[in-house]
């Protein structure tokens, strides 16, 4: 569904991705752990088209994303769920909802969408007049998804959806994660929360300081002596 | 979810609301002197103006400082095709007009809004660079768009009669004329804000990177937001111009700005209603602070302070005391809505019975 080849994104003179390549599988959930500064957010932001390619290619479903803004790319169906959350804090969950489904015009099906959310969040509906800053920052989490849920994405990239929560709330975001999954939409995961992500994904990859260090499926990866030392925080013995 | 009833039943009441104004109007026209008269009209122009304001610094989130050159634009247009041909010889007495415009009238509505078609023509030409900036920068370049509008207007002897100004305008101190512009201004920027535009514009104002990841397209929706600011800013230059009788490059210095700066400020930057009220007290207050601007004696004892200038001093602290403790406004970014209204009319005092739970 979506390939990336020997993708390269420099700030200035710095390389923040020095020539990686990922292939995300059509309704997978694809996994990418890193460290800080690894490039991961770098990367989800390239594919979003709100940073430019040095060199390299994103194709998503035969098509180069290259030249392509980040208006186009959500019409084509990929989204960003950003990290920390970036909610529209003094506008209400409602109105948050609805900016999700801005590029879209059809209204009944916005309505139903909304009421699928609701459905997939009861919490959001509880809330739905409230100012979405004054969520928890479970809810804000659930909100943040959500309204990446309302542009129908194909594709659903998460930056982070595990920061600042509880462990309660983690397992519950990533109930959600596999439910959306479920659902048909494939899903494009980053997390510093190796344990959690690795044990959600198809797919996953290991990016050092804009390289790709290895990969494999996520039960592989969980099981691997390195990553456990790593980022697993287990002792090899 | 409102239901389709009771957003009829809005519409309605509004409708009702402004036509029972505009009714009044009629009344206000002739029943007060002139005087109060003025003073009202400014209220109507200010509440345009600073409508205009909110629309990029309170929903866009885009600290614009430019309108009073989008102001003068609306009032040069207005003074130079409004005045009557037969007077223009002795407006333009020093240079005489450009021949091409001497012979061209323009009945006022015409002028006020080919006026605002200017300034947002203008405020197209400038977004496109400026708008690239954020916050200081852009309130700092916008600020000197508006002085380079004026000093233009300075300059164009031929056509703007330079720094004598135009007078002769035929003066238009009429309640219900700028009324009706007033209400037309409120229901199209209301019907703006209200839509899935005005919703980019506050999702922009939160976040601008969130709002581009949802798709909405940053350049596009700043640039709208500034134009449609720059039009209703012109036609309500236009207005103040043909209110006060005469325009004049010094009317538009960048402080002029600043009033309308201080209304949404007061009302509550994103706040429609907000502005409308902040449109009165700031215009209102600065008329009846007056007092004190002139001498005053307690018992025999002139009171030293009390000369030409204080009401500025006072209007000042005023405005840093509302800043310090009230920094939302009188009314935030809420609005008043018939539904409030309601549920107030039902329960006066606060007491509900069900209803919100808040946690």
């Amino acid at each position: 569904m979506l390939k990336i080849r020997d993708l390269v994104v420099a700030y200035g003179g710095i390389e923040a991705l020095k020539g990686i390549s990922i292939d995300v599988p059509d309704g997978d959930i694809v996994t990418l752990i890193g460290a800080n500064g690894a490039g991961k957010s770098t990367l989800l932001r390239t594919i979003m088209g709100l940073e430019k390619a040095k060199s390299g290619s994103i194709t998503y479903q035969e098509e180069d994303l290259g030249p392509l803004n980040s208006q186009h790319i959500v019409e084509r169906g990929i989204t960003l769920v950003p990290e920390g959350r970036r909610i529209f804090p003094n506008l209400t969950v409602l109105e948050n909802l609805k900016i999700g489904a801005y590029l879209r015009k059809d209204k009944n099906a916005i309505a139903d969408d909304i009421r699928r959310i609701y459905g997939l969040f009861p919490r959001l509906e509880e809330r739905h007049w409230q100012m979405a800053g004054t969520l928890s920052g479970g809810e804000q989490q659930m909100l943040a998804v959500g309204r990446a849920m309302m542009c129908r994405p194909k594709l659903i990239m998460m930056d982070e959806p595990s920061l600042g929560l509880a462990p309660l709330v983690i397992r519950e975001i990533f109930n959600i994660i596999r439910r959306i999954n479920e659902t048909g939409t494939t899903v494009l995961l980053v997390e510093q929360n190796a344990n959690m992500a690795l044990k959600v994904a198809h797919k996953a990859y290991v990016l050092e300081t804009g390289r790709i260090r290895m990969e494999g499926t996520g039960q592989e990866l969980l099981e691997n002596e390195e990553i456990k030392e790593a980022y697993l925080g287990k002792k090899k013995n | 979810m409102r239901n389709m009833t009771t957003g009829k039943r809005n519409f309605l009441l509004t409708v009702v609301a402004i036509l029972v104004l505009f009714g009044l109007s009629f009344v206000v026209q002739d029943g007060v002197d002139t005087y109060i008269r003025r003073i009202i009209n400014l209220c109507l122009i200010y509440a345009i103006i600073g409508l205009s304001m909110n629309i990029t610094n309170g929903f866009a989130g885009q600290f614009s400082l430019g309108q009073a050159g989008f102001m003068a634009i609306g009032a040069y247009m207005v003074g130079i095709f409004t005045v009557p041909v037969n007077l223009r010889a002795d407006v333009f007495y020093a240079v005489p007009m450009n021949p091409y415009l001497v012979n061209i009238y323009m009945p006022l509505w015409l002028a006020l809004i080919l006026g605002g078609l200017l300034a947002a023509l203008v405020a197209g030409l400038i977004g496109t660079p400026v708008l690239r900036l954020r916050g200081d920068y852009l309130a700092i370049a916008t600020l000197g768009f508006s002085e380079i509008i004026r000093i233009i207007i300075t300059n164009a002897n031929t056509i703007t009669n330079g720094a004598l100004g135009i007078k002769n305008i035929p003066s238009l101190n009429d309640v219900r004329y700028i009324f009706l512009a007033t209400a037309v201004a409120y229901v199209l920027i209301s019907l703006l804000l209200s839509s899935s535009y005005g919703r980019a514009f506050k999702a922009i104002r939160e976040d601008e990177i969130a709002a581009e990841a949802m798709g909405i397209d940053l350049f596009h929706h700043k640039n709208m937001a500034f134009m449609v600011s720059a039009f209703f800013a012109g036609i309500g230059g236009g207005l103040y111009g043909a209110l006060l009788g005469t325009v004049d490059p010094k009317n538009f210095l960048f402080t002029l700005t600043y009033n309308f700066l201080l209304i949404i400020v007061l009302g509550g930057m994103g706040s429609i209603t907000g502005s409308m009220l902040g449109a009165v007290i700031v215009t209102a207050g600065l008329e009846y602070l007056r007092v004190f601007d002139e001498p005053l004696e307690i018992m025999g004892v002139a009171i030293p302070l009390f000369r030409p200038g204080l009401r500025m001093v006072v209007f000042s602290l005023l405005l840093m005391a509302c800043v310090l403790f009230w920094r939302h406004g009188i009314m935030g970014t809420r609005e008043f809505t018939w539904d409030k209204l309601a549920a107030f009319l039902k329960h006066p005092f606060g007491i509900r019975k069900k209803g919100v739970q808040r946690k």
